[in-house]
């Protein structure tokens, strides 16, 4: 029964397993550690971070690795994704380190665990190669996600949000799953490069193809939280405790468009008449209810929710504009150019909500746009800092943003579609009013509150150089641009 | 027609009815109950499919272990049907038009000939069995994606843990130390009152 099965090669999931076994010792640790000493784990779990990435460093080939029998496959754009999850998740807890232990209510070992496991079922998902894979890797983030935002279990409004996200999220993953258990009645594998094998050869059905089709595109939607099926975001951001707005906010946005390229792009190319279709009604809606909605909202992490809306919307431009009508000369273009996005994405949201941390202290949460009112005269630097980031966001010239916006839309002439590109524009610029909004509170408004704003200087340090990336990288775009590039290069 | 096929018809009319009921009883323990039927029957269209292990599976997991954990639940709840039932019937044009519109369109992919399997090619060759076959998969070609559900649960143990562990309780037998060794003054207190005239 045994006879024709060999070993896997390990060491391209080395950094999985390392990260698995430290998550489990963590959780063993804390049971030892008084409750006035979490910041051991805290440095356990950062440290733990840190040598994964250290590991993803020194395995990484460059080559395409598959290894668990074709399950799981590293290459150049799971490295460099996973670089961005590790970099990304211990600037996360860094930002969320006061908050958490300004309320000891929510400052429990578990609290890492369940983050280092989140970080897990993200690689998992980067490095899938199967339907399995993919599905079991999203399950784990999303499980370890559903509990931490019911961590805070005294609030009304962070239970009633974990309750609808883990309903909405459980809804979706059924979707996601019949979609795929669909592809696999038409193909009869689950691997992803047998699948795209099994469609080259046209050999499938396409009615069972398409239905299936529907399914995978409308899970993946809900994952991505893009309009119609965004209706958890603006709720889960809201009511979540705001580190773990950040974390959902942030990271899993990077796993998400890896599993994009994987189903869609690896598995399902053949197909990508059909997907790219209903990805533009998609984005365009996204686009459409993200940024006019974003306009009513008062509080700061509902408004910048139903701005993730809209960037995700605008992300997904340069994944339906990769191949036109069979013609693949612009592929690498689209693509890199949804991938820079994803990346500025992160690093602008993780700015935003990290001066919500900032400035919110012990029974004070500072979500509300009021509570940004002079902030200027309270403190310029870190005023200036949001300025950048709410610059950069809007698509201001000159920040990140302006040229991940500027390279999607590119993509999107370059392809062809320019209604698609007018579009897109218009409604940045409606979207560009509310971050102004917020930049004209910060600045013109006179302070509600002059509670000096007290931090810590790890905190000082990282806000800072997050604010000053967006802004450095934005006159060198091409630094990021290039890895992209490089990276989908190596992988496709 | 043969005995299987009577099996089957019969097992899927128990299980027709069996669904209906779980969502049209008024009492949820009914509904408990009658979804454990559905289990029931459906374990028993997988065992004449000769996937006796996921029968046995169903039946031991859900029927075993989650069904009656769910009983336990609903016994302890005290759940009112009227308010769940509110609005049933302003929503029901509306979900009877999309479930009927999947159920065609679900009816058009599946019922195509492209499902239609040949018996002669269903069938599962004499010597070969299937819970081993399943089992040898998961520990060598399913061994990474087999190691993660385990993760999995333990973060639904961990889950579960946080959301409802508030500490140890503190009991309330009394502690023969601290009585023997209580003091006069930590029971009473001497008050010092002026005393009133007259």
């Amino acid at each position: 029964m045994f006879d024709n099965f060999v070993i896997p090669d390990f060491l391209p999931a080395a950094p999985e397993i390392f990260l698995a076994t430290m998550a489990m010792f963590i959780l063993v640790v804390d049971l030892f550690v008084k409750d006035s000493r979490r910041t051991i784990v805290f440095v356990l779990t950062q440290l733990t971070l840190i040598a994964c990435a250290a590991i993803q460093l020194y395995t990484s080939t460059g080559e395409i690795t598959y290894t668990f029998s074709n399950m799981f496959v590293d290459d150049m754009m799971a490295d460099l994704l996973k670089m961005f999850v590790y970099l990304t998740m211990i600037m996360v807890m860094f930002y969320s380190r006061a908050y958490l232990f300004e309320r000891p209510n929510m400052n429990k070992g578990e609290f890492y665990v369940l983050a280092l496991f989140a970080t897990l079922g993200m690689l998992v998902m980067i490095s899938a190669n199967n339907f399995v894979t993919i599905y079991v890797g999203l399950e784990l983030l999303s499980l370890s996600l559903y509990a931490m935002v019911a961590m805070n279990r005294d609030s009304l409004a962070s239970t009633e949000a974990a309750m609808k996200y883990f309903v909405l999220g459980a809804l979706a993953s059924g979707m996601l799953l019949y979609g795929m258990s669909m592809i696999y009645g038409a193909t009869g594998t689950l691997e992803i490069t047998e699948i795209a094998e099994s469609l080259y050869r046209g050999e499938t059905n396409k009615t069972v193809l398409i239905f299936g089709l529907v399914f995978l595109v409308s899970g993946l939607a809900f994952k991505l939280g893009v309009v119609p099926f965004h209706m958890w975001i603006p709720d889960v951001y809201h009511g979540a405790p705001t580190p773990v707005t950040l974390l959902i906010g942030s990271a899993p946005k990077l796993a998400a468009f890896a599993i994009v390229m994987r189903l869609l792009v690896s598995g399902l190319i053949t197909l990508s008449q059909d997907w790219q279709g209903m990805l533009i009604i998609l984005s365009v809606l996204s686009m459409a209810i993200g940024n006019l909605a974003a306009i009513a909202q008062t509080n700061l992490k509902r408004m910048l929710a139903y701005s993730a809306i809209s960037h995700m919307g605008f992300m997904l431009l340069g994944i339906v504009t990769g191949v036109v009508s069979g013609d693949a000369r612009y592929a690498l273009n689209a693509y890199s150019s949804a991938m820079f996005y994803v990346i500025a994405y992160v690093l602008m949201t993780m700015g935003a909500f990290g001066v919500i941390l900032l400035m919110s202290r012990a029974g004070f949460e500072a979500d509300q746009l009021d509570d940004y009112k002079g902030l200027n005269k309270r403190s310029p630097w870190f005023a200036f800092i949001m300025l950048m980031i709410m610059f950069s966001m809007a698509g201001v010239p000159f920040f990140i943003g302006f040229f991940a916006k500027f390279s999607v839309l590119q993509a999107v002439v370059a392809a062809g579609y320019l209604w698609l590109a007018i579009v897109a524009v218009l409604f940045s610029l409606i979207g560009a009013f509310y971050y102004l909004r917020v930049v004209k509170l910060m600045y013109f408004d006179a302070p509600e509150d002059e509670t000096p704003i007290s931090t810590g200087m790890d905190m000082r340090i990282l806000i800072s150089a997050n604010g000053l990336a967006v802004a450095i990288l934005g006159i060198f775009p091409q630094v990021i641009m290039s890895l992209c590039a490089y990276a989908l290069l190596r992988s496709l | 027609m043969d005995f299987s096929t009577v099996v089957f018809f019969f097992l899927s009319a128990i299980l027709i009815f069996a669904a209906l009921r779980v969502i049209t009883a008024r009492n949820p323990v009914y509904a408990a109950l009658h979804l454990m039927l559905a289990f029931f029957t459906t374990g028993g269209i997988w065992a004449m499919l000769q996937a006796e292990f996921l029968a046995i599976a169903l039946i031991v997991v859900y029927v075993g272990a989650v069904m009656v954990l769910f009983l336990f639940v609903v016994m302890m709840l005290d759940i009112n049907m009227d308010r769940i039932r509110e609005g049933f019937w302003n929503y029901l044009p509306l979900g009877a038009l999309l479930g009927l519109l999947m159920v065609l369109e679900m009816g058009l992919v599946l019922g195509s000939k492209y499902f239609q399997v040949p018996i002669a090619e269903a069938v599962v060759p004499a010597g070969v069995s299937n819970t081993k076959e399943i089992g040898a998969l998961l520990v060598t070609d399913y061994v990474f994606p087999f190691e993660l559900s385990a993760i999995i649960l333990l973060v639904g143990m961990i889950a579960a843990v946080v959301l409802t562990f508030r500490g140890v309780k503190k009991s309330k037998i009394s502690n023969p130390n601290q009585q023997v060794f209580v003091k006069a003054k930590d029971r009473m207190r001497v008050l010092q009152m002026p005393v009133e005239k007259d």
